[in-house]
Formats: structure tokens, C-alpha cells, sequence
């Protein structure tokens, strides 16, 4: 055979084409902001991050995990015995046959990839993504037959001489030209094989390492003010290279497998976002170009094609509309299901932050609510002075006077809220049935800052944040507690980052926590709740962002409850509508997110619908009549509260 | 936005009414307001008193490249430094709020200054209609969503009403990054101020609200119709004189002047 140097050439002219791409694809994330990353702890640690983290999410698809590691497994492994026995020519029967092996597994993978592509659910994108499973078949057989020679076989023999045999080199050549393009140039210069590469260095350098291992990591990074005295260029990300280089690393990680499109509430909504199309705008973004190429969902009812981007190009200045970004409820259900833990939420609000702080643009009640916040220390603007109101005729003690108490009660912004404030009597009700010492800062409280952080407002975030740990740290108390999961997240994971040590060794938990404690402890006891169907809603800021899916079902269960679950529940929960300030920002859609979750809430048959959230009790609430009743867990117990009569 | 005039806008620190704390003026934003849109970013934002009030950075937070501050101490008279600044200058519109949200609160700084300068004072604008050969069609605003167009003469002064434009958000950034032109002029300190005792304004009681009306028209129209006054005369065609003797019988008869 006279053409025998043409696939080993081609094998190598593809690779270093494939070094050249990488260098350039890693000099567009380098052009992002720097940020502390520990590299060589993150390249050792990939793998297993890899196998353990990424797969356990890929898992809850069990055809396409088990598809991923046969194709994925077996290209790698092919891929490397490949340079050795035809780029190295190392002559070695066992590597040969290792090398069909692997071939053979990946052939496996690739058919159901193929099957899966002959009729593919709408999350997923087309385009070069349908010609994905052809080219893993042709490498898989290419190389297949490429191979049988070095391992001796007898179809060897039987090969044609002569002018048949550079016909077949020919062939193969071609062959080998056209799979490798796709998985090697294409890893590097954008082709979909492209996640293969960004998603093994994301995983690597994951800006939250901690949620690799099990952990859970769901604060927001601060905005970085310095000291007060140098004053930054822009505050929030305006432009791609805004963001830090790891983030940009990771929008590149995406699959475009569509998971967070399927679960986003408000795509369900038809309100202009789709997390996928997004994270595809900000790759759009960090390379420089148009969405044309785009083949998945849009935006709901906008046209793609129209967006244009370059690194050092303003986002919403054509790339992405704002009204995409603010109609995000920060449910965090994309992040929960991504199966390459890409961090769309951090994204979204990172450019919110510079509509907010630099255009001073938050649609709109934004700018209200905003403003009230700073000079009111609440949304809507009540006077201080009368955050105590509520609790008039409850003889709670106040912080001010008895300086210590073992609890903590963080009331939030509910107290001015007629609704909510039937939630905390009901709350304070079991805390005296259970004689727990308990105490509320009284006017001294403030808004958390939920809603002014994830409106993009992180400068009056952290002076909220830094006002109250100075309240707090005046007083001495074991456990905070809060019914409102929101302001549970901020203190709990978000006030740290200010260098206060008020919560240090205090525990934050949210109420049906608590009050699973006591029922637990035998504090107060129940009667059971019968003749009712009950269904529980878990708030996105307890179960997905602090892991909290059993307290409120134990609770519920201690009432003799039996949870008619919805179909979403738990981790896969549908937002209520209520988070990240969407009702304030109000982005209009085909649909209200609460009434399509009180229909799955309907769906179950249940007439009441529990919850653990004020945000969500007011949602659902909302929705028109006849509906289940919407009750928090705290308002139930209360209901069933056995009194001692003395 | 109109080309080569002079507007400058008179900002104070306003103070929420709930929380009793320093904010944006609700009608100095809104002069602000008018001000970006007559003038774009040549206007001047001026304000008398303290350069280090954080809440000067919320007026630059709605897009002003600098913010002029006369300085001054606590106690000091805004109107002799406003007049100083004025003067010098070859403005053509200054915007200022009806009144203050705190101090004296006695909304007479845009009259003084008027009276001083010797400009004519449109009071209450709810929008500036158009600025050209020297004169400005102006938007009065009036109870009841009610407008008046009048003219007048530049330079003038006019307070700008509730009516008018809300202000726009303001932004963190661009506040912080807004230059400050701090100016040391001769303060005067307010002597009649300094006497008076200031103490805290007792709620007055409100009158109980008697609804007559029996017909949802009727509340309509209760609602939203001109409350009609029994002596009032519409005189269109007399003479300037009668017209000057019937508004000078009315003063008489209100006991304005006696």
C-alpha cells in the first residue's frame, strides 16, 4: 500500500489543529476577569468530579447516562490507544485489540445516540447536533477497520493488493478526515464536541467548588466595592469580558441538552428567557458573532438571528434583551439540572447588577422598591417605627430589653404584611406552647436584602447586610429562626461574606426546621389533621438553595398528613412565581407561573396545598378561585395546636 | 431637548416622610428630571450646603457628569449664595421644587430669588413645552389634572410640581463617579433661623368624610369635577382696568389686602 503515511498525517495535521483551537478558545475565556483559581488541585480533582458529580445529575436520565459512558468512555479510550498505535505507530497486538474494544463500546453508544436523535424532544438543540451521532459512528467504524491490520487479524489477508488497497486507504482517509474533523478540530474550534474540552476544564475550575463532593454552594459573590475611596469602572458585568475567566469557561461547558429550558418556570410562562439560549448568547458573546447558528428554542415568541455580540460589546446593547434577564425568578431550578453545573443564576444577576448600578434601569416597580429599601429599610416604603405593629398584642420580648434569649425570631419584612402576619402568629403560637425563649429584634430589624441583592442592588444589599449583623452582634442568642426562607438564605449563606463575626456559632434555621425539632422533643402536641388532602410546595430558597425537602414532610406527616406529592416536587419543584423579585419587575408572559403551578398543585386532587414560604403563599393565593386552599405548615400546626388547659 | 440654553436645577436634601430620613427630594428629582430633558448633560445641578451629603450622590446617580455644591455650614441661608451663583452666570432656566421637605419648608426660595433677580416665576410647571426666541411655552400644572399653557420670558425661574415627569431611577455607579464642584462662597448664617424653637408637628385631626352622594354617578362626579365656586366672574372682553378693579375688589373682599 503506497498511501499507508496518509492516515497517521492526517491523524496529526488534525490534532495540532486541534492544540492551535485550544489555544485561541482559551485565550478568549482569559480575556475575562481574573479570579483565584487553585489549577493544579482542580485538574487532579477533574476526574473525579467528573465520574462523581456531573454523572450523578446525568443519572437521573438513566438512557443518556449509560449512552455518555459508552460513547464518551469509549472515544477517549479510543482516542488515546489511536495516537499511540497510529500517529506512534507502537506496534503491540494487546493495545490493538484494547483499541477495537474500546471502538466497539463506542459504536454501542453511538446507536442510541442515533436513536435517540431520530426523534428528538424539542430541549434539544438541531443543527450540527444532528450530525453528532453520524460522525461517532463513522470514527468508531472507521478507525474499527483501520485497525484490524495491527492487531493481525485474517480479514488483513483479504484485503485487495494494489489498486484496490489505495482506494480502500483513500476511502478510509476520507473517513478518518471527516469523523476526526468533528472530534477533534470541531473540539476546539466550536463544533458541538466543543463541551467535551470547555466541560473537562469547567469542572476543573468550577467558580463553586464546594458543590463538587455533595456540598451545596448557593450565596451569591459580592459585588466588590474596594474600599470606598478607588472607585471601579463598572459595577456589575456590562461586557463578556465583565465576567470572571471560569464563568466564561463554563457558558462554553454547555451541551445544549435543554434540561433547564424543560424545567424554567419562566419559559413554561412564555416570558422572554430560556437559560439554554442564554448560556448560548454568552458564548456568542465571549467568541464574537450572531445567534444564527442557533438551532434550539428561542427565547419564547423572539426570532433568532438577530443577536449580535463581541467580547468587549455592552450585553443588552443588542446581544440579550433585558427583559430576558429580568424575567428570571432565581429559582435555581436550570443550575439543580444541568448536568455540566453551568451557573446561569449567578450570570443573570451579575448583568443585572449593571442595569441596576450603573443604567439605573430596573423595570418597572424596580426603582421603587429600591428606593423605599434605602430609606425605609423595607420594599414598600412603611415607616420603621411600625415593623412591630403586628406583634401589638403578642407579648414577645424584644432584644432591646432582655439582650439574650436562646431564640432568635427573625420576623422579615412580613410583619407588614396582613397575610404574612397570620403566619407569624401562628409561629409565635407553637413557640409559647413549646415555651421556647424567644426574642425579635422588634424595630430594629431590617429587610434582608433578598430582594434588593437579586434585583442587582448589591450596594444596598451589603449596607443592609452590614447594618443588621451590627444589630445583631449587640445581642446574644443561640439559634435565629425565620419563616421566611428567603431571609434564611441570605443570613444563612450570604451574610458571611461581610466579615462579621455575629453569626458566628449561631445556627440558622428556617421555621419548619425548628419546629420539627420540638415536635421531635415532644415540646407541644398535635391533633391529626383528617378529611383533607394535602400537597406540599417546596419554596426554591428552602429545598433547592439550603436542601431542606424532609422538616416540612415530617411535620406534615407528624399530623397524620399522608403528602399526595406533585409531579415536580422536591429538588425538580416548580417556582411559585415570587422569587428574585419577578412580581416586582413584572415581565409580561402567556401565562402566570403561579397558575401553572396551581395546577400541578390541582393535578394531585388535593384541596390544600401547604407551604413554607410568605412569597409563595401570597402566589398562590393569587391565583383566582375555586382553587386549594394555600396554608403555611406553620398556620396548619397552629390549627391543630392541642392546648393545655390549666 | 432644546440647544444652547443655560438650565440649572436646585436640588435639596429632602427627608422621607415614614422614616424621617435625608433622600432625594421627591420635587427636586423631578426638577432634575426636567431639567436632563431640556438640557441633556450641560445642565447644572446645584445645591446649597453640605458637599459630603451621601444623598447628593443619589441626584448624580441619575446621569450628571458633576453636581455643583455651595458650600456652606448648618444654619447658613441658601439664598444670598443661589443668588451670588445665579447672577454670575448666563442662565436662562432655573428649576427648583415647590418647596423643601425639610428646614423652613416655607416654598418662598424660588419667590426670593425671583424677586431678587428680577425674573418672572412660573409656579407649579408640570412640563416645559418649547423653548425658543427667547420665550418658553410652559405647562402649568393645576388641581385636578387641570393644565395652563402660559408663556414667558427667558430667564425665569418656575417650581416644578408633582405633576411634572417623575424623576428617573438612580443609579450607584454613576453616582459614585460624579464629579463634585465644590464652591466656597460667603455664607450667611440664617439670624431669623437660629431663634426659632422647631418641634415636632402634632397629626391634625382629620375631618370625618360625609358621603352624600347616593349614585356611584354621583361619587363620579363628586370625585373628579371642578369645584364650583359661587362668586367667581369670567371677565373676557372688559377692559384691563375693570379686570384690575375686580381682582382688586377680590383681594379686599379675602381680606388679602385691607
Amino acid at each position: 500500500m503506497t498511501l499507508d503515511w496518509l492516515p497517521p498525517t492526517l491523524i496529526g495535521v488534525l490534532l495540532v489543529l486541534a492544540v492551535i483551537g485550544a489555544v485561541r478558545r482559551i485565550n478568549l475565556w482569559r480575556a475575562g476577569q481574573a479570579e483565584k483559581v487553585d489549577i493544579l488541585a482542580g485538574l487532579m480533582a477533574m476526574p473525579k468530579r467528573y465520574l462523581h458529580d456531573l454523572h450523578h445529575v446525568v443519572e437521573r436520565d438513566k438512557y443518556m447516562s449509560r449512552t455518555h459512558v459508552a460513547t464518551g468512555g469509549g472515544f477517549v479510550l479510543a482516542m488515546a490507544l489511536t495516537i499511540l498505535v497510529h500517529l506512534f505507530g507502537v506496534e503491540s497486538h494487546i493495545l490493538a485489540w484494547a483499541l477495537l474494544a474500546a471502538l466497539v463500546m463506542m459504536f454501542c453508544g453511538a446507536i442510541f445516540v442515533y436513536k435517540r436523535r431520530l426523534n428528538p424532544p424539542s430541549r434539544l438543540s438541531k443543527g450540527p447536533w444532528m450530525r453528532l451521532p453520524k460522525s461517532l459512528l463513522t470514527f468508531s467504524i472507521t478507525f474499527f477497520v483501520l485497525t484490524l491490520p495491527a492487531a493481525g487479524l485474517p480479514i488483513v489477508g483479504m484485503l485487495p493488493e494494489g489498486t484496490g488497497g489505495w482506494i480502500l486507504t483513500l476511502v478510509l482517509s476520507a473517513l478518518i478526515l471527516v469523523s476526526l474533523s468533528e472530534m477533534l478540530f470541531g473540539m476546539t474550534w466550536g463544533g458541538p464536541m466543543k463541551h467535551a474540552f470547555a466541560g473537562a476544564l469547567h469542572l476543573a475550575f468550577h467558580r463553586r467548588p464546594e458543590r463538587f463532593g455533595g456540598g451545596r454552594s448557593t450565596g451569591l459573590k459580592p459585588v466588590d466595592f474596594g474600599d470606598g475611596v478607588t472607585i471601579k469602572e463598572v459595577y456589575g458585568v456590562a461586557k463578556p469580558t465583565d465576567f470572571k475567566w471560569n464563568q466564561l469557561l463554563g457558558f462554553d461547558a454547555c451541551v445544549q441538552c435543554g434540561r433547564c429550558e424543560a424545567v424554567c418556570p419562566a419559559f413554561a410562562a412564555g416570558q422572554p428567557l430560556n437559560p439554554k439560549k442564554l448560556i448560548q448568547d454568552m458564548v456568542v458573546g465571549l467568541a464574537g458573532g450572531t445567534d444564527e447558528k442557533y438551532a434550539g428554542s428561542p427565547y419564547p415568541n423572539v426570532e433568532v438571528g438577530h443577536a449580535k455580540g463581541a467580547p468587549n460589546q455592552i450585553i443588552t446593547d443588542g446581544l440579550v434583551n433585558p427583559d430576558t434577564l429580568w424575567s428570571c425568578t432565581t429559582c435555581r431550578a436550570c443550575v439543580e439540572e444541568c448536568p455540566m453545573m453551568i451557573e446561569h443564576v449567578d450570570a443573570i444577576v451579575d448583568m443585572r447588577r449593571f442595569l441596576t448600578l450603573e443604567k439605573g434601569e430596573t423595570p418597572n416597580k424596580g426603582a421603587q422598591v429600591l428606593e423605599n429599601i434605602i430609606a425605609t429599610d423595607n420594599p414598600n416604603g412603611y415607616s420603621p417605627a411600625s415593623r412591630t405593629h403586628w406583634a401589638a398584642d403578642q407579648n414577645l420580648k424584644v432584644m432591646k430589653d432582655v439582650k439574650q434569649a436562646d431564640v432568635l425570631f427573625w420576623v422579615s419584612d412580613g410583619a407588614f404584611d396582613m397575610r404574612s402576619q397570620r403566619i407569624l402568629r401562628s409561629f409565635v403560637k407553637l413557640l409559647k406552647a413549646a415555651n421556647v425563649d424567644v426574642a425579635i429584634l422588634g424595630d430594629e430589624e431590617r429587610d434582608c436584602g433578598d430582594v434588593a441583592r437579586r434585583l442587582g442592588d448589591d450596594a444596598t444589599f451589603q449596607s443592609l447586610a452590614k447594618r443588621n449583623l451590627a444589630t445583631l452582634s449587640k445581642y446574644r442568642f443561640n439559634t435565629i429562626v425565620t419563616t421566611d426562607p428567603h431571609a434564611f438564605h441570605c443570613l444563612r449563606n450570604e451574610y458571611g461574606d461581610f466579615g462579621s463575626d455575629a453569626l458566628k456559632d449561631v445556627e440558622v434555621l428556617h421555621h419548619t426546621t425548628f419546629l420539627n425539632r420540638l415536635i421531635k422533643e415532644g415540646r407541644f402536641h398535635l391533633s391529626p389533621l383528617a378529611g383533607s388532602k394535602v400537597t406540599y410546595h417546596d419554596p426554591c430558597y428552602l429545598g433547592r438553595y439550603n436542601g431542606e425537602y424532609e422538616a416540612p414532610r415530617e411535620l406534615l406527616a407528624s399530623l397524620g398528613i399522608d403528602v399526595a406529592e406533585m409531579e415536580r416536587s422536591r429538588f425538580r419543584s416548580r417556582c411559585c412565581g415570587g422569587g428574585g423579585g419577578a412580581p416586582i419587575t413584572d415581565i409580561p408572559g402567556e401565562r402566570r407561573i403561579a397558575d401553572m403551578r396551581m395546577e400541578d398543585v390541582t393535578s394531585t386532587g388535593a384541596d390544600m396545598v401547604a407551604v413554607g414560604c410568605q412569597q409563595c403563599t401570597a402566589m398562590l393565593e393569587g391565583v383566582v378561585e375555586p382553587r386549594p386552599v394555600v396554608k403555611d405548615i406553620a398556620e396548619i400546626l397552629a390549627g391543630q395546636l392541642i392546648e393545655e388547659t390549666h | 431637548m432644546q440647544p444652547n440654553i443655560n438650565v440649572v436645577s436646585l436640588v435639596s436634601i429632602g427627608r422621607h416622610p415614614q422614616s424621617g430620613r435625608a433622600r432625594r427630594a421627591e420635587q427636586d428629582g423631578r426638577a432634575v428630571e426636567l431639567g436632563l430633558t431640556l438640557a441633556g448633560q450641560s445642565l447644572t445641578v446645584v445645591h446649597a450646603g453640605n458637599a459630603k451629603e451621601p444623598v447628593l450622590r443619589q441626584y448624580a446617580g441619575m446621569g450628571l457628569p458633576s453636581l455643583t455644591v455651595l458650600e456652606q455650614s448648618e444654619g447658613c441661608d441658601a439664598l444670598p449664595v443661589l443668588m451670588s451663583f445665579l447672577q454670575d452666570k448666563s442662565v436662562d432656566v432655573v428649576l427648583t421644587g415647590v418647596r423643601a421637605e425639610g428646614g423652613e419648608s416655607s416654598g418662598m426660595l424660588p419667590y426670593l430669588l425671583a424677586e431678587k433677580l428680577g425674573w418672572p416665576l412660573v409656579p407649579r410647571v408640570a412640563e416645559v413645552l418649547e423653548i425658543k426666541n427667547g420665550e418658553a411655552e410652559v405647562l402649568l400644572a393645576l388641581p385636578r389634572g387641570q393644565r395652563r399653557a402660559v408663556t414667558v420670558k427667558l430667564p425665569f425661574i418656575a417650581s416644578v410640581d408633582n405633576a411634572a415627569q417623575e424623576a428617573r431611577q438612580t443609579a450607584f455607579g454613576p453616582g459614585l463617579r460624579a464629579d463634585f464642584k465644590v464652591l466656597n462662597g460667603d455664607s450667611v448664617v440664617d439670624e431669623a433661623a437660629s431663634q426659632w424653637q422647631i418641634s415636632v408637628a402634632k397629626p391634625r385631626p382629620k375631618r370625618i368624610k360625609v358621603v352624600k352622594a347616593k349614585t356611584a354617578a354621583d361619587r363620579m362626579k363628586a370625585a373628579t369635577a371642578k369645584p364650583v365656586g359661587g362668586g367667581g366672574k369670567v371677565l373676557r372682553n372688559e377692559s384691563s382696568t375693570e379686570k384690575a378693579q375686580a381682582i382688586f375688589d377680590l383681594l379686599i373682599e379675602e381680606k388679602v389686602i385691607r
